[in-house]
């Protein structure tokens, strides 16, 4: 039964992707990767919302999971967007190598 | 008062900025029209400032002209401006100086010749905004506005290390202000919460009540930045810079006004603000100015540029202002006043004849001259009358100025008057040396010998300066007239403030600020230094 | 008439302004601009003679109280008032009688002189200002209009020594002057500073009216800070470095501004005040010190200067030794009087020097000259009337001048004996120079190349009757003040009495009394059965006539004797030759010592130290900013972890 499960594991799950995105966001090079890493932390995001609002017995979380998506839908589409423009650009989509704001 | 029917003063403030607004208007390329059209402009303004001159009442010592417009009501800052016979001449001195820039840039603005008369024009708004601001605000935004404009004309039209010293002015300038600025907003806060009047307004502030320390900071606040304009040593050395790369008409407004807005904001704002700070300030602020004019003069003598000789010069002479101002008693002061538009005179007319050496031989150095009396005589004159005025000779405008001022000094302390004294000797050794080394001897170098001789348009630059140094040295209650009795009223102010703050016991100094209904209450208390 | 004394001084103020501006530009015809120089002196000089006989139309003791004519308000701040105004009494108008007599013949004498010279109505010019600088010291009726007539006089002798400026030496000799006056001026203002702050006012007037209520230290500063600017523009010791260079200038500007006018300003000054000085018994002592060792230290060295301006330099430095000598014991009117004869001779001395110059075709060294008399008859006669006259051999006017001071040196409450015998010998040293000065330039052989010889001429006669003129006031000048010793009345003496004061007593004690009551031989006119004062005047008069024979002696009877003489002393003689290298020492001490303070401010203070402070603050943003910009990686992951960190640290917060 669902409700029978504590709902702290439900939050170390999604703390535990969201800590994954967030350690691959800052460590991995390519791009693209970096950018299902920021889809991974906004998973885990709105798995914390979808418990809460279970366990909560409300409508609230259930919302929000619907603007997160979008927004993570917006933004991969606008992201990859500029990446594609950054490859014809600079030739390359490795993070490290794009430093033009470099003093 | 305002005996004129219309906004005199406004119409004198911010005519150069619509002058300059009009010229926005003009194309380029018509460089003649453009320099024709900014000579009108500041011939009309100089022609629309003399009814203030003519119609100011010698009979009242408060402010004339006032023109008062609310402008952001919820902080008390107001449009407030008007004259006394303390910043009136100094309009004058304004208006008539840059009608004397306008005519000696002719030739030697090369480039830009729009964006320059414009900069010009709104400079000159600023420094007469300045001058009759009467509302801290209004006047630190005037204050803030002269820089600008000099910033623009030493870095865009001066000399080969124009980018140095303009950030270096401007910067040096900026830092004094800032912290001015902080001072302004404290007083405004203090006076608010002791009076409950949130305002500005310069008048009503003067009464302000402060507790002693905090005026201390205050003053010491203001000083700070009056002290880098004027320049006070030790904080001159933008001057020399600022000079030596600027263009010869920027010399001349930055010599002839700029400078003495920093003695007017001691007379108008840092004084009369802070009574008692002011005067315990007297000792160092008068060693300050007495090293300025020993130090400056010495200096002075051993430079080989000759702008920056008289740049230095200008230290010395504006040291002899603050000696003055600082003497609180009537000669002192007024010989002070005097001396600013002494020096804004001849101190001017001395940027401007070193600007037509340049303009014959682009170089500034004393030893590539030598001998030019022979084949310039005319200039010779002119030169030899405006070193004789530097130098403060009977006769002219400089010695009643400096007379008035080491009389004061040597009334208040005849220390200081000795030390001063010692200037006019030094004076004279730094000045004759150098017209010697330029215009008398043999013509060392071939190139002096084709020199010409003063043309029309640099005739008419000098011969007004001319006849003010004979007329203001010959009939000086003249001027004297017109800030007699705003000095009177300025020193008895002081004084009178300082008295109060003195003697205040203990009861009467104290304020309270908020009680309730309790017996508890807030109190301000003024205490008296040890 | 006596209102009308603001003229005096106005019309060669009208004539420089003529000259100097229309004249100029106009380039005006060399008649028209000396008629106008000459005839604004004339006019100056009529008048004066006018209103002084209108002064003397009132009874002697009105003259001093005449009241004086103000033209308006000049400098009016708080309780300070001065005004334009002038004052005629008995004082002031024989200065403004000698000052305009005197300038309008050495004008005359200007017009030959200087006829062929291109800055001839630039000369004439600054003449006129001169004297109308000059003529506004002597008739202004409070400090401060003296000031500006003391200052324009130094003004004019800058000018007019530097007149030749596109040479070197005169250029320098005229900033010299201008500077070392002003070192005397900064004593005149301190003065004027203490006078108004004790007494309020600045008029003579006002000043000596309320003198009484001085004391005594207050009153010695003033006087000594007031005899500080004498001694600068009198060229006393030690400020008396700029005369023998002004020497450089036109020989007439020697004659009127350093013989005749402006180096007698400081005693005039002094004599003005002679109520306070009588206050200050240590300044007179002071001043008479001061005069009596200038008076024979410059004679020191006239004795073996070769140059002949030189020689009449130093001999006027001595000269106006004997006159600070004079007011220096109380003795005002004998050293106006001595003013007014040494105006005559000493005037007429450079103006022959000038002739003579004018013969030699600009010779000045004696040593290239000699047996010109017979060429040049007048200047040799008149020039030599002139050195009897300062000689002091009786019958001329400076016998009786000299004489006096002497004998008040001597004799007066303020005397005393060695201030008397330092005056003698130095009289003696006088004669002796300047008979030497006769004997090489006019007598003996002559030394000259053959081509200036063929030139030897007499000047034209619009130099000459001039010459003419001074010689007979050098002889009859001094008839207003036989002493009453030889039976006259020294009508000089009694006319200056209402503002001189009668027999200089002062306050009855004076400073050396103090001292050695035994030398102070105050007031002895009889001692012994003996008259003192004739046996004084004798023996000066034989000093003289010594001086004389010792001259005569070695520079026509025996020439070879000075060589030899100077070989045998040659460190005494090279020291006193080089005028004991007292410029020198000037110029290393003050010169250079106040070049290298400026040098060391400039350098090591302002650009070191001042200026390094300010770099170093912008310095210090730089660095700083180089500092922290290495924040800007360009990477974005470090942004990424500034977030997450930022975050993590700000929930940490939020959750205690």
């Amino acid at each position: 039964m669902l409700s029978s499960i504590p709902p702290i594991c439900y939050l170390i799950v999604s703390a535990l992707i969201f800590a994954i995105g967030a350690v691959g966001v800052l460590v991995r090079r390519n791009a693209i990767v970096i950018f299902m890493c920021i889809e991974m932390m906004l998973g885990g995001v709105n798995l914390t919302l979808i418990t809460a609002a279970h366990y909560l017995h409300s409508l609230d979380g259930v919302l929000m999971v619907f603007f997160v998506m979008t927004v993570a839908a917006a933004e991969a589409a606008v992201g990859l967007a500029i990446f594609v423009l950054l490859f014809r650009g600079r030739g390359t989509i490795k993070v490290d190598e794009i430093n033009l704001l470099k003093w | 008062m305002n005996p004129v029917g219309f906004p005199i003063l406004t119409a004198v403030t911010f005519f150069p900025l619509a002058g300059a607004i009009l010229l926005l208007f003009v194309p380029k390329a018509k460089e003649e029209f453009l320099k024709w059209m900014a000579l009108v402009i500041s011939l009309v303004e100089f022609v629309i400032s003399l009814p203030l001159f003519i119609y100011f009442d010698e009979g009242v010592a408060g402010m004339q002209f006032v023109d008062r417009i609310p402008w952001i009501r919820e902080w008390g800052v107001s449009y407030f401006i008007g004259v006394d016979g303390i910043s009136l001449l100094l309009v004058l001195l304004t208006t008539f100086l840059t009608v004397l820039c306008i005519v000696s840039s002719w030739r030697s603005v090369g480039r830009m010749v729009k964006e320059y008369m414009i900069v010009f024009l709104i400079l000159e708004t600023g420094m007469i905004g300045v001058l009759v601001a009467l509302d801290l605000i209004l006047f630190y935004v005037f204050w803030e506005v002269t820089l600008i404009p000099m910033y623009l004309i030493i870095g865009v039209w001066g000399g080969p290390r124009r980018i140095y010293a303009a950030v270096k002015f401007f910067l040096y300038t900026m830092a004094g202000s800032v912290l001015m600025l902080v001072a302004i907003l404290a007083l405004y806060f203090l006076h608010g919460k002791v009076t409950g009047e949130y305002t500005f307004d310069v008048l009503k502030l003067y009464q302000a009540v402060l507790p002693i320390k905090t005026q201390y900071l205050m003053f010491a606040a203001f000083a700070l930045a009056f002290a880098i304009k004027v320049p006070m040593f030790p904080f001159h050395t933008w001057l020399p810079d600022a000079h030596v790369e600027a263009p010869t008409a920027g010399s001349v407004i930055l010599a002839g006004v700029l400078l003495k807005l920093g003695t007017y904001g001691f007379i108008r704002f840092a004084i009369p603000l802070f009574p008692v700070a002011a005067f315990k300030a007297v000792p160092i602020i008068s060693i300050l100015a007495l090293i300025g004019i020993i130090y400056g003069a010495l200096v002075s003598m051993m430079q080989d540029d000759l702008k920056k000789l008289v740049a230095f010069s200008s230290v010395s002479h504006l040291g002899f202002v603050m000696l003055g101002m600082f003497a609180f008693n009537v000669q002192g002061v007024q010989g002070s006043i005097y001396q600013m538009l002494n020096h804004g005179v001849s101190t001017g007319a001395l940027f401007l004849i070193v600007g037509m050496l340049y303009e014959r031989r682009h170089t500034r150095m004393i030893a590539d001259f030598g001998g030019l009396s022979k084949v310039m005589p005319v200039f010779a004159t002119f030169f030899m009358i405006v070193v004789l005025s530097s130098i403060a000779l009977p006769g002219t405008n400089g010695f009643v100025g400096e007379f008035l001022i080491l009389l004061g000094a040597f009334k208040a302390n005849p220390v200081y008057g000795i030390f001063g004294a010692t200037g006019v000797i030094l004076a004279a050794a730094y000045m004759l040396w150098m017209f010697q080394r330029v215009m008398f001897g043999a013509i060392t170098h071939e190139e002096n010998r084709a020199l010409k001789d003063l043309n029309v348009r640099e005739i008419v630059t000098l011969v007004p300066i001319i006849i003010l140094i004979v007329w203001m040295g010959v009939f000086p209650t003249f001027f004297f007239k017109k800030m007699d009795l705003s000095v009177q009223r300025f020193l008895y102010d002081v004084k009178a403030r300082y008295a109060a703050a003195m003697t205040a016991t203990p009861e009467e100094g104290r304020l309270i600020l908020a009680e309730d209904g309790n017996g508890s209450r807030v109190e301000l208390v003024m205490q008296e230094k040890e | 008439m006596i209102e009308l004394v603001w003229l005096i001084p106005l019309f060669p103020a009208i004539g420089f302004l003529f000259n100097g501006l229309i004249g100029r530009w106009f380039n005006l015809d060399k008649r028209i601009v000396s008629w106008v120089a000459c005839s604004a002196l004339g006019l100056s000089f009529l008048l004066s003679i006018l209103i002084f006989f209108s002064l003397l139309q009132l009874a002697p003791e009105a003259r001093a109280a005449v009241p004086d004519r103000i033209l308006f308000d000049w400098i009016v701040s708080g309780e300070l008032k001065t005004v334009i105004g002038y004052k005629v009494d008995p004082l002031s108008i024989i200065m403004a009688l000698v000052v305009s007599g005197v300038s309008f013949f050495i004008h005359v004498y200007s017009v030959g002189y200087m006829h062929d010279d291109p800055g001839f109505t630039r000369y004439f010019a600054y003449l006129n200002l001169f004297v109308f600088m000059m003529l506004t010291l002597v008739l202004a009726n409070n400090f401060l209009l003296m000031f500006v007539g003391w200052e324009g006089v130094g003004l004019c002798s800058y000018l007019l020594i530097g007149f030749w400026f596109d040479r070197d030496a005169p250029a320098n000799a005229g900033k010299k002057a201008f500077v070392v006056n002003r070192v005397g001026d900064f004593g005149f203002l301190l003065a004027m500073f203490l006078i108004f702050a004790h007494l309020g006012t600045l008029e003579f007037n006002g000043v000596f009216a309320g003198a009484h209520a001085l004391g005594p230290v207050t009153v010695t500063i003033i006087t000594l800070l007031l005899f500080v600017g004498a001694a600068g523009k009198s060229a006393q010791i030690p400020l008396y470095v700029w005369l023998p260079d002004a020497m450089e200038g036109p020989t007439p500007v020697s004659s009127l501004i350093h013989a005749a006018t402006m180096v007698t300003s400081g005693v005039y000054m002094i004599a003005r005040c002679n109520l306070l000085y009588t206050m200050a018994p240590v300044s007179m002592a002071v001043v008479a010190i001061v005069g009596a060792a200038t008076a024979i230290f410059a004679a020191s060295m006239g004795l073996l200067q070769v140059d002949i301006k030189r020689v009449l330099a130093y001999s006027t430095i001595s000269q106006l030794g004997y006159m600070f000598l004079a007011v220096g014991v109380g003795a005002f009117s004998a050293g106006i009087f001595h003013l007014m004869t040494h105006a005559f001779f000493k005037g007429l001395l450079f103006l022959g020097a000038g002739s003579v110059m004018h013969a030699m075709s600009g010779e000045l060294d004696m040593r290239n000259m000699g047996g010109i008399w017979k060429k040049t008859p007048i200047t040799f006669w008149t020039f030599l009337i002139a050195t009897l006259a300062i000689a002091g051999i009786p019958g001329f006017s400076g016998f009786f001048s000299k004489d006096e001071i002497l004998w008040q040196a001597f004799s007066s409450n303020h005397g005393y004996v060695y201030l008397w015998l330092v005056g003698a010998v130095a009289a003696g040293m006088t004669a002796f120079y300047m008979f030497r000065l006769v004997f090489v330039t006019f007598l003996g052989t002559c030394r000259a190349s053959e081509e200036v010889k063929q030139h030897i001429h007499e000047s034209p006669s619009i130099m000459t009757i001039p010459l003419i003129v001074l010689a007979v006031l050098s002889v009859i000048g001094g008839y207003v003040g036989i002493p009453h010793v030889l039976g006259g009345r020294n009508i000089f003496h009694e006319f200056l009495a209402p503002v001189l004061g009668g027999h200089p007593e002062g306050t009855g004690h004076a400073a050396f009394s103090l001292v050695q009551s035994a030398f102070a031989s105050g007031g002895a006119a009889e001692g012994g059965g003996i008259n003192m004062e004739l046996v004084l005047m004798g023996v000066s008069v034989a000093i003289a006539i010594i001086g004389i024979f010792i001259a005569f002696y070695l520079y026509i009877r025996k020439p070879e004797v000075p060589k030899r003489l100077g070989e045998r002393f040659k460190t005494l003689y090279t020291i006193v030759f080089n005028k004991y290298y007292v410029d020198e020492i000037y110029e290393a001490c003050f010169v250079k010592g106040t070049k290298r303070l400026g040098t060391f401010f400039w350098r090591e203070f302002d650009d070191g130290v001042v200026d390094r402070s300010v770099n170093l603050v912008g310095g210090l943003m730089l660095w700083l900013g180089r500092l922290l910009r290495r924040i800007q990686t360009g990477r974005v992951q470090g942004y990424a972890l500034g977030i997450i960190l930022g975050a993590v640290i700000i929930i940490i917060f939020l959750i205690r």
